[in-house]
């Protein structure tokens, strides 16, 4: 049998304001995974990484980084992560190159090493420029790329990013997920935890939802997409008829002179809707989903998870 | 110990580049206040005060002084370095690390220890240019500077750790190390000392440190060598001690 990238076991947190945090999680991620992490703000997401990354101390319960005790083997099992965190957490008056070498030898890599590496990740996370300017004259999306490349300088077989996009633009956006994806193809397993759920939607296999502090959804992403029976699309068209066509397990609204909303059945078909909007002289000229479908199932389990607790 | 080597070089290595990086800030005023000591203590002062133990007033108090130098940039560098390092959350990059706890005492207290040395180095070209000195037993200054050194690099680690805000990092030079420092000895022979003021002086650890390192320079000391070296050694391994559970703990580091 494989040795999970991650098995925590039962893992609790009660802050010293009495804040219960974590109340007894359990969670398996495989080898060359690459596993979203969700939940709402304050569901214990961080709280968990801060145990997994050594940042925070658990109440109870336990942790494997591929088979090694965060608790037992702390200094073995660190080896193994690598950290990009939610907060801007490096000196902002020392250069990107030294952060990156200085991060390579807490982890005892040697000099002649670490510079290297230095200049691969910075170059492949298109920071080479800069690796020499002080980091606070960095933009919000270089900052962000920096700390994944401090991250990657131990070449950790688990990478953990807490909200790694946060106010980042969508062009540097899309290049970080190029970047993380291409080390996820060559065996790093990736832990995500994002607010953005139309990328956890296109980069993960497997996902987690928390919610006060437990996990109220754990299985691949396909199987909970599958889940979702009901979709809602947005059309725009070009004027409206006098009246809406009635089709069975449609809804059809209007939202204004040139917008209807269409709630229908994943089984149902769309030609149908088009052949009937067509006949009332309704002319579609384009279409989207309401919500990401994801974002919409986030909401349902959240909504759901929260009336059963109450 | 070997596999720690890399990871202990990088925090010194660090830490040394800091203070160069801010020399004007490091260097430079201590060089500066000490200057002027000089020359209104030992020059205008001194003048008037006469010889003390057998030396001119200027030969007495320089080794206080320097001691004095290397104490407080000790204290000062651990504790701005290791708060700035915590309240930019950067030292969440050492402690995502697998080093050891002590690795990152060592290494923290190793940098002080540097600053402490180079400003007392400073210190001392300078007083040459108010008086001639010859050092009488160098291995024992030179153990006096490097204890001395760790200890308030010590209690400044301590006192960092504590630290919610960069007014609490001050708190402890201002009204602590000042005064203690200013009583212990630097400027006068606690002989000259009535009782109870000298008695209360000997419990004053800057006292015996002031002590060891002028007993190095001088070969003259208000307190017996081997006592001054023990209290040292004392509060090194206390302060080690507390630091070290401080880290374990992970007060005000981790949640």
């Amino acid at each position: 049998m494989t040795t999970p990238a991650l098995h925590v076991k039962d893992l609790r947190k009660t802050y010293g304001n009495g804040v219960e945090a974590l109340k007894g999680i359990s969670l398996t991620v495989q080898p060359g995974d690459f596993f979203a992490l969700l939940g709402p703000n304050g569901a214990g997401k961080s709280t968990l990484i801060g145990i997994l990354s050594s940042l925070v101390n658990a109440s109870g319960g336990d942790a494997e980084i591929f088979g090694v005790s965060i608790h037992k083997r702390r200094s073995d099992a660190m080896r193994l992560i690598g950290l990009v965190p939610q907060e801007i957490n490096f000196n902002q008056f020392e250069k990107p190159f030294d952060i990156c070498v200085n991060q390579a030898g807490f982890y005892g890599i040697g000099r002649v090493e670490a510079m290297l590496r230095a200049e691969k990740y910075l170059k492949e996370l298109r920071l080479w420029d800069k690796a020499h300017h002080q980091a606070r004259m960095l933009s919000g999306g270089m900052k962000r790329r920096l700390m994944i490349a401090r991250a990657m300088m131990n070449e950790p077989k688990l990478l953990i990013l807490d909200e790694p996009t946060a106010g980042v633009d969508i062009e540097i956006r899309r290049s970080m997920w190029q970047f993380v994806s291409g080390i996820n193809a060559a065996g790093t397993t990736v832990i995500l935890t994002t607010h953005y759920l139309e990328e956890a939607e296109q980069l993960c296999r497997n996902i987690a939802i928390i919610d006060q502090g437990r996990i109220v959804q754990n299985t691949t992403m396909k199987s909970l997409l599958s889940t979702l029976d009901v979709e809602t699309f947005v059309l725009d068209v070009s004027t409206l008829p006098a009246s809406l066509p009635t089709l069975p397990g449609v809804t059809l609204r209007v939202i204004d002179d040139h917008t209807i909303e269409a709630e229908m059945s994943r089984s149902h078909d769309l030609n149908s809707l088009f052949a009937a909007l067509s006949s009332h002289g309704v002319t579609v000229t384009s279409m989207r989903n309401k919500a990401n479908r994801l974002e919409e199932l986030f909401v349902r389990l959240v909504e759901h998870g929260r009336e059963t607790a109450a | 110990m070997s596999n720690h080597l890399i990871p202990l070089g990088t925090i010194v290595r660090r830490e040394i580049m800091r203070i160069m990086r801010i020399w004007t800030q490091t260097l430079i005023p201590p060089a500066i206040t000490m200057t002027l000591y000089f020359v209104i203590f030992g020059k205008l002062i001194g003048s008037r005060i006469g010889q003390m133990h057998g030396f001119t007033y200027m030969q007495y108090i320089v080794p206080g002084l320097v001691m004095m130098s290397i104490i407080t940039n000790s204290y000062g560098n651990i504790s701005s370095s290791f708060f700035g390092a915590k309240f930019g959350r950067f030292v969440e990059e050492m402690l995502v690390s697998p080093m050891p706890n002590w690795v990152i005492l060592l290494g923290y207290v190793t940098g002080a220890v540097v600053r402490g040395v180079i400003v007392g180095a400073l210190v001392l070209v300078i007083a040459l240019f108010f008086t001639d000195l010859h050092v009488a037993h160098p291995l024992i200054t030179v153990l006096s500077v490097i204890l001395g050194a760790t200890v308030f690099s010590l209690a400044g680690f301590v006192n960092a750790v504590f630290a919610k805000k960069f007014d609490d990092i001050a708190l402890v030079p201002t009204f602590v190390l000042t005064p203690l420092t200013y009583l212990g000895g630097v400027f006068y022979s606690v002989d000259l000392l009535g009782e109870p003021w000298r008695s209360i002086s000997m419990v004053n650890p800057i006292l015996y440190m002031v002590n060891a390192f002028r007993f190095g320079v001088l070969g003259v000391s208000d307190v017996p060598i081997v006592t001054a070296f023990v209290v040292m050694l004392v509060f090194v391994v206390g302060l080690s001690a507390v630091g070290l559970h401080l880290l374990r703990r992970g007060v005000g580091l981790r949640s």
